[in-house]
């Protein structure tokens, strides 16, 4: 049985050499070779089959021959598509919101058509691990620091006049379904003080939003358990949750009709020269110029050096391995040289539920003090809900897999206590996205490292890079071809906190 | 998609090469041949489109301004009263009976100057192409009970949240045949808690009518919503029906 066996393999894999071969000849036919080959019984007459497609065969070998001949576009060395050029002006590592809202304001602020040439890289183009796509999608303006709220009021206007900003001709109009619900921040005694200071922030920096009391909270929303809440923040305008993938489309769509060159591949390496200077203390400082950026392909063992004058580090959950590729972290322990990019991924997971009697079109984004957060999604009873884990019990980063037992544990019964709706749910499904984890204090990092000389970085916004997308690309934009910021003063959220140690941390009470 | 544009522009030229190279010796009509003109400065024609479409913006932008040089003269009252005429909108003041309204040239008594520091109670601005930066204009009117925006073509979702200014006064709101008013804006209605009527009649923009209109109705418990021009036919139910039929066959 076994031998009969062999044979049938022996038989099925002399086939598979006929068949490549019996290609290759009809290759080498039409310069006339009629080579030999063995016959093994695979039942095909090669002959036969030869004079029944001989109208083929000649059409084949007529373009053949037209190919060879100078003129046509087929060339014997096979060029890989898609490669990215071999110059470029400034290089984008990731393309996710923030990396393509840049080059769209690159292409939007250069004062000449053609002035600068960006390249967008993307490893992954199925967004698979990417944080934008899987985001909740929700923008608010209530923080603490007036950068962040400056920032998301900027991008809340951009998305109310998105199709003039991104509308291209003779497409559809975007429709970002963006649902003006507001968000509510429930405050407990020990933090309400905290929130009554940051309303006055947010209402100084002009942003719309109210302070409740328990009982106008009932009142407003009679579902909501107010047990234990002391005040209330209720956003009235430009908050509210939005789809990301739309936003993401419609920078991409706008900045490929502007000329921006998209290119899927990863950043393994970069060629840099370094300058060694001396400080006024005679300390030794290595400072480091990108001439080039090392793109590899996919799948594959081919890569391409672009050579370009500035990279901008918008690479999100992963931004942390470009700058360990330029030594940035591993010179001397008190010198800057020593101080990592405090960024790493963080997963964070999202529940879908179901409740069929939970609260109706005005449940807001609502943020309990405990750190449970809920939005409606959709018209059909289905709720978004969610929970920053503590420190010590952060989840594996290796993968999105999706840990149900901290819906049980930790979400659950806090959201039940709040709502009492919630008691009786249902899981639909949950995802789990990254968080691009600024460790120091959680708050963006836009601008120049001190020791490369041209490397942008726009990242490390730890769950709200989303909603500050159209105004950091602005301002890295403003960064690159102004020279300095002009709308909005962003010198804060700079490196210089990093090195001097001083973090700006968000007073939320969450 | 440009691609799609440069094969669709080939084909044309192939065509009209065609048509030119055969010997048959009549030209094509006027407007054939203005098409294949016009096709042939594909860039051209695409610039000017964009042009067109910036003018008008403009030209909207430009309606809606803050009327901040009436405002310093004549007081905020005043201000939104000149701006709501000349958008061919029409109001009446609290305590007086009489309208004001501009007419179809735009033209519009002066008398409204007469009555300083009145409030306004009622607004129509019923097909006029109000927009978010024009709201700020009506802006610190406490005592606005009745808002018609009746057909508007500019009001989006943006406008109905803006709308949280009139939150303790407004009791009538009339936002039916806007375009661009979708179910996501709705939700902004709920500041509104003043509101007894509301005509969201024919919104082309809101995907499952029926549903948005109840799920309004609970939103705001004391508002009588009115919701016509919607075709809440059980045609799309049918189709449902033969697909589970040729399932149940399989």
């Amino acid at each position: 049985m076994s031998t009969w066996r062999r044979l049938h393999v022996k038989v099925r894999t002399t086939h598979g050499l006929l068949t490549s071969r019996w290609e290759t000849q009809r290759h080498t036919w039409q310069y006339g070779h009629l080579a030999l080959c063995q016959n093994l019984s695979t039942g095909r007459p090669l002959r036969n089959d030869f004079f029944k497609d001989l109208e083929a065969q000649l059409a084949a070998m007529r373009k053949k021959a037209s190919d060879a001949l100078p003129g046509s576009s087929w060339s014997p060395l096979e060029i890989t598509p898609n490669l990215p050029p071999e110059r470029a002006d400034i290089v984008i590592v990731g393309g996710g919101v923030m990396g393509w809202s840049i080059a769209y304001w690159l292409k939007q602020k250069e004062r000449v058509r053609g002035g600068v040439k960006v390249v967008v890289v993307e490893k992954d183009p199925k967004y698979s691990q990417a944080s934008t796509v899987l985001s909740a999608g929700g923008i608010r303006q209530q923080f603490s620091l007036p950068e962040n709220i400056h920032l998301s009021l900027a991008s809340a206007d951009f998305m109310r006049n998105i199709n003039e900003h991104l509308g291209v001709l003779d497409e559809d109009p975007i429709d970002l379904q963006f649902n003006q619900s507001g968000y509510l921040f429930l405050a407990s005694e020990q933090v309400a003080h905290i929130m009554e200071e940051n309303y006055s922030t947010q209402r100084y920096a002009g942003a719309k939003v109210s302070l409740l009391s328990p009982t106008q909270v009932k009142e407003k929303f009679p579902w909501i358990n107010t047990d234990g809440v002391v005040l209330a923040s209720y956003g009235l305008e430009n908050e509210g949750w939005f789809d990301p993938w739309t936003l993401l489309n419609a920078f991409r769509r706008k900045a490929i009709s502007m000329g921006v060159i998209q290119c899927c591949g990863e950043v393994t390496d970069f060629k840099y020269t370094t300058n060694v200077m001396t400080t006024a203390d005679g300390d030794e400082v290595d400072l480091r110029r990108i001439k080039s950026v090392k793109v590899q392909m996919p799948n594959s063992l081919e890569y391409q050096p672009v050579e370009c004058a500035i990279v901008v580090n918008a690479a999100g959950a992963f931004s942390a391995k470009l700058t360990a590729m330029l030594g940035i972290g591993f010179g001397p322990k008190d010198s800057i040289g020593g101080i990592p990019l405090p960024v790493e991924p963080r997963k964070r997971y999202v529940y879908v539920v179901h409740c069929p009697d939970g609260p109706g079109l005005d449940s807001p984004f609502l943020i309990d003090y405990s750190g449970v957060y809920f939005r409606r999604e959709g018209l059909g009873g289905n709720y978004i809900v969610g929970r920053s884990p503590e420190e010590a019990e952060e989840p594996d980063t290796s993968n999105l897999e999706v840990d149900h037992q901290f819906f049980e544990d930790k979400v659950w019964p806090n959201l039940a206590s709040r709502v009492p709706v919630f008691e009786k749910l249902k899981v639909k499904s949950a995802w789990a996205g990254f968080y691009d984890y600024n460790t120091f204090d959680q708050n963006g990092i836009i601008g120049m490292h001190p020791l490369i000389n041209n490397m942008y970085f726009a990242t490390g916004f730890s769950g709200h890079g989303l909603q500050h997308s159209p105004a950091v690309g602005r301002s890295v934009a403003e960064l690159i071809l102004d020279g300095n910021f002009t709308t909005l003063n962003l010198s804060g959220l700079g490196f210089r906190r990093i090195l001097a140690n001083e973090p700006m941390l968000e007073k939320n009470i969450v | 998609q440009s691609l799609q544009r440069c094969c669709q522009r080939s084909a044309l030229l192939i065509v009209a090469r065609r048509q030119w190279s055969s010997s048959s010796v009549s030209s094509p009509p006027l407007h054939t041949r203005l098409l294949l003109f016009l096709t042939q400065r594909f860039y051209d024609v695409e610039m000017l489109l964009s042009w067109g479409s910036q003018l008008r913006r403009r030209g909207i932008q430009k309606k809606n301004v803050y009327y901040g040089y009436t405002q310093k003269l004549y007081g905020s009252d005043i201000a939104a009263a000149y701006y709501i005429l000349s958008l061919k909108g029409g109001f009446r003041y609290v305590g007086q009976p009489e309208w004001f309204r501009a007419n179809q040239r735009g033209k519009f008594n002066w008398d409204f100057l007469k009555h300083k520091d009145t409030p306004l109670e009622e607004v129509n601005m019923s097909y006029t192409v109000i927009n978010y930066t024009g709201l700020g204009n009506l802006e610190g009117q406490k005592s606005l009970r009745t808002l018609s925006l009746r057909g508007c073509p500019e009001v989006d979702d943006w406008f109905l949240a803006r709308l949280h200014i009139f939150q303790d006064s407004l009791e009538e709101l009339d936002i039916s045949h806007c375009p661009r008013i979708t179910t996501a804006g709705l939700a902004a209605l709920r500041n509104l808690k003043g509101l007894r009527r509301l005509d969201v009649s024919s919104l082309p923009g809101i995907s499952s009518p029926g549903l948005v209109v109840i799920l309004l109705e609970e939103m705001l418990p004391q508002c009588q919503i009115t919701a016509t021009g919607y075709d809440h036919s059980l045609r799309q139910e049918k189709g449902e029906r033969m697909e589970e039929h040729m399932e149940g066959q399989r």
